[in-house]
C-alpha cells in the first residue's frame, strides 16, 4: 500500500524508459548536480531559442525517484517559454515541500502529480528534485548568456 | 535461534532500549541495522544524563560550590571509566564533540605546531613531508587531512584496497618512509567491516618516525580495544556509536605526546594564566577541552562504558561475529546481491554493505523501510571507496549487541521484497 503511493506506475515507466535520456549539441548552458548525501548526480543541458525551450538533454545516475522525476520534467518543460517551465518549476517544488498534504492539478503538472507521494518522505524530496534545480540553474546560465 | 555464545541473553538486552520496542510505518516492529550510524542508548545511559541534570549539574572545573565539586567529580569520574576501558591512563583522554573533531583536533594542532616555539617541532609538517592514509577512510579521517595537506604543502598519499575489501599493502615500504609525518588509518571500516591490521601498520609507521593515528570510531563500540597493544600514537572514537549520548566524544594520545602538541580551540578552561597579550595553557588534557564542556554526556557515555564492561566486549564481538557470518551467509545466498568486502568474518565486523542489480541503493533501503528495516543507503560517508568498488551507493546493514538472528531474517525478507517490487527476482 505505502510503496505502492510511492512508486506510482508513472515513475516506475519513467524510471525503466526514460525520455529524452543522453545529452545532445547544440545547448545553450549545462549544470552539474549532485546530492551530496547518497551520491546521486546529473549533467543537464538546456537550449532555448528565443525565450522557448526547445531541448533538454541529460545523464545521471540515481535512484527511481531521481531518474524518473528528470524524465518527466523533460516531457514537461520542452516545448514551453521560460516563463511557463518556470511556473511548472515552482508548482513542482511547492508539491514536493507538501509532506503529502498538497493537492497538485493534474491539468498543469501532468505526470508529475505522481511524485505527490514522495513529498511524505522528506529524505526522498531531493531526489524528486535534482533534474529540476539543475535544469533552473541551466536555464538562469542560458538566459544571462542572452542565448538564443 | 539463540546466538551463538553461551549466556548471552539478546532478550534481556533488548529490554534495556526502550526505543526497540516502538514500531515504525504503520504498526510494524522496528529493526534497527543502522547502528554504524549511530547506536540506540540503553535506560542506564539516559537514567545516567537524567540524574546528573537532576541532582549535581553545574558547570566543571570552576567554581566553588557544591555543585561544582559534585559536577566536577562525574565529569573526571567519567573520564577515569572510560579510560580505563580502552587501557589508558586518565590524562591522556581528551573530551571532544566526536570522532570527527577528535581528527580535526590532531590536523589542526599540527597545523598550530609551525608556528608553535620547538616543543612542537615534532608535530611540523610542511613542503616534503607526507600524510599517508587509505582508500577505505571515511571522509571524517580524510577530508582533514586533505585540509592540513593544503595549509601545510605537504603531500597527501594512500593505501588502495583490494578486490575482496582489504587494505593493499604492497605497496607499504613505498608509501611508508622517511618523509611520512603521520599515518591515518581506521581499525575497521565502516563500509566494508574490514578490520585492519592496526597495531603491525603502527609498528611499520613508527620504524620510519611516523606518527600514528587510529580512526576507532567502528572498532571501541564493537570489540575489545586496548591502546598500549595498539601500539598508536591517538585513537579517535565517538560516544553515540557505543550507547552514549550524541555530543561526545574521546582524542586519546600518548601523555608525552599530548604535553607538547599545541591546541586547536582556545578560550576558557584550557589556560594556564592569562594576560592582555599571552597567555599560557593549562596542562593535559584540560589544554584540549575549551569552554564548558559537554558534562552530561560523559557521563552518559561512563554510563554506556559501564553496561559495555558488564557485558563484557569479548562477548559483544563474539556475538555480532556471529550475526554477521548468518548475515554474509544468508544475502550471499540470495541472485543479484553482490556484497561490498570480505566474505568471510576473518578479521570482519558487523557492517554489511551490499548492492542489488537493478534497484539503485535508494529504492532498496525505502523498501526496507517500508518493512520496517532500517538501514543506511548512500555512500555512508566513504565516496572514494564506492568509486573504487564502481558503485555509487550502495545499502548497509549495521549490527550491534541487540540485534538478533529475527533482525537478519527481517533483511533478507526485505530485499526479497525489493526484488520482488522492482521486478529484478
Amino acid at each position: 500500500m505505502r510503496l505502492d503511493s510511492l512508486y506510482q506506475e508513472i515513475i516506475l515507466d519513467h524510471y525503466r524508459n526514460p525520455h529524452g535520456r543522453g545529452l545532445r549539441e547544440p545547448y545553450d548552458a549545462e549544470a552539474h548536480h549532485v546530492n551530496p548525501t547518497c551520491g546521486d548526480e546529473v549533467t543537464l543541458r538546456v537550449r532555448l531559442d528565443g525565450d522557448v525551450v526547445v531541448d533538454v538533454s541529460y545523464e545521471g545516475m540515481g535512484c527511481s525517484i531521481s531518474q524518473a522525476s528528470t524524465s518527466v520534467m523533460h516531457d514537461l518543460v520542452v516545448g514551453r517559454t521560460v516563463a511557463q517551465a518556470s511556473t511548472l518549476q515552482e508548482e513542482f517544488l511547492h508539491l514536493m515541500h507538501s509532506r503529502g498534504e498538497g493537492e497538485p492539478d493534474e491539468d498543469v503538472l501532468e505526470d508529475a502529480v505522481a511524485f505527490a507521494g514522495v513529498s511524505k518522505y522528506p529524505a526522498r524530496v531531493k531526489c524528486a528534485l535534482l533534474g529540476w534545480m539543475a535544469w533552473k540553474d541551466a536555464t538562469a546560465q542560458a538566459v544571462a548568456g542572452g542565448a538564443g | 535461534m539463540a546466538p551463538s555464545t553461551a549466556g548471552y541473553d539478546v532478550d534481556a538486552i533488548r529490554a534495556d532500549f526502550p526505543i526497540l520496542h516502538r514500531t515504525v510505518r504503520d504498526g510494524q516492529r522496528l529493526v534497527y541495522l543502522d547502528s554504524g550510524a549511530t547506536s540506540q542508548k540503553p535506560r542506564q545511559v539516559l537514567d545516567a544524563e537524567r540524574e546528573f541534570y537532576e541532582r549535581h549539574n553545574a558547570a566543571v572545573h570552576r567554581g566553588a560550590h557544591q555543585l561544582a565539586e559534585e559536577a566536577t567529580d562525574a565529569y573526571e569520574s567519567a573520564r577515569a571509566r572510560i579510560a580505563a576501558f580502552i587501557g589508558a591512563a586518565d590524562d591522556e583522554v581528551v573530551f571532544t564533540k566526536n570522532t570527527t573533531e577528535a581528527i580535526n583536533l590532531v590536523a589542526y594542532a599540527m597545523s598550530n605546531a609551525t608556528t608553535a616555539g620547538p616543543e612542537a617541532a615534532r608535530f611540523r609538517v610542511g613542503a616534503g613531508d607526507e600524510i599517508v592514509v587509505t582508500e577505505m577512510e571515511h571522509h571524517a579521517n580524510l577530508v582533514p587531512w586533505q585540509q592540513l595537506c593544503q595549509r601545510t604543502g605537504a603531500t597527501l598519499r594512500w593505501f588502495g584496497v583490494t578486490e575482496d575489501g582489504r587494505l593493499d599493502l604492497s605497496h607499504a615500504d613505498e608509501l611508508l618512509t622517511g618523509r611520512t609525518t603521520l599515518l591515518a588509518v581506521t581499525q575497521q571500516s565502516n563500509v566494508l567491516g574490514t578490520i585492519n591490521p592496526v597495531a603491525e601498520l603502527a609498528a611499520r609507521a613508527h620504524a620510519v618516525g611516523a606518527l600514528v593515528l587510529v580512526d576507532a570510531a567502528q572498532s571501541v563500540p564493537h570489540l575489545p580495544v586496548d591502546v598500549t597493544a595498539l601500539g598508536a600514537d591517538f585513537l579517535a572514537f565517538s560516544g553515540h556509536k557505543m550507547l552514549g549520548p550524541s555530543g561526545v566524544g574521546v582524542l586519546w594520545s600518548r601523555r608525552e605526546l599530548l604535553a607538547t602538541m599545541p591546541p586547536f580551540l582556545t578560550g576558557g578552561s584550557m589556560i594556564e594564566t592569562v594576560r592582555m597579550d599571552a597567555s599560557t595553557f593549562a596542562a593535559p588534557p584540560q589544554r584540549f577541552e575549551a569552554g564548558v564542556p559537554m558534562t552530561a554526556q560523559a557521563v552518559g557515555l561512563a554510563a554506556a562504558v559501564d553496561y559495555l564492561t558488564g557485558l563484557g566486549m569479548e562477548r559483544v564481538f563474539a556475538h555480532e561475529r556471529a550475526l554477521t557470518g548468518y548475515a554474509l551467509e544468508r544475502l550471499g545466498a540470495i541472485p543479484g546481491v553482490r556484497i561490498i568486502g570480505p566474505r568471510d568474518t576473518v578479521d570482519r565486523g558487523g557492517a554489511v554493505s551490499f548492492l542489488v542489480d537493478g534497484i539503485h541503493a535508494h529504492d532498496v533501503g525505502q523498501v526496507l523501510d517500508d518493512s520496517g528495516v532500517a538501514v543506511r543507503v548512500g555512500h555512508h560517508c566513504a565516496w572514494p571507496l564506492h568509486r573504487r568498488y564502481g558503485a555509487e551507493a550502495s545499502a548497509r546493514a549495521s549490527f550491534y549487541l541487540y540485534n538478533d538472528l529475527t533482525d537478519v531474517d527481517a533483511l533478507v525478507a526485505g530485499i526479497e521484497r525489493a526484488r520482488t517490487f522492482f521486478g529484478v527476482a
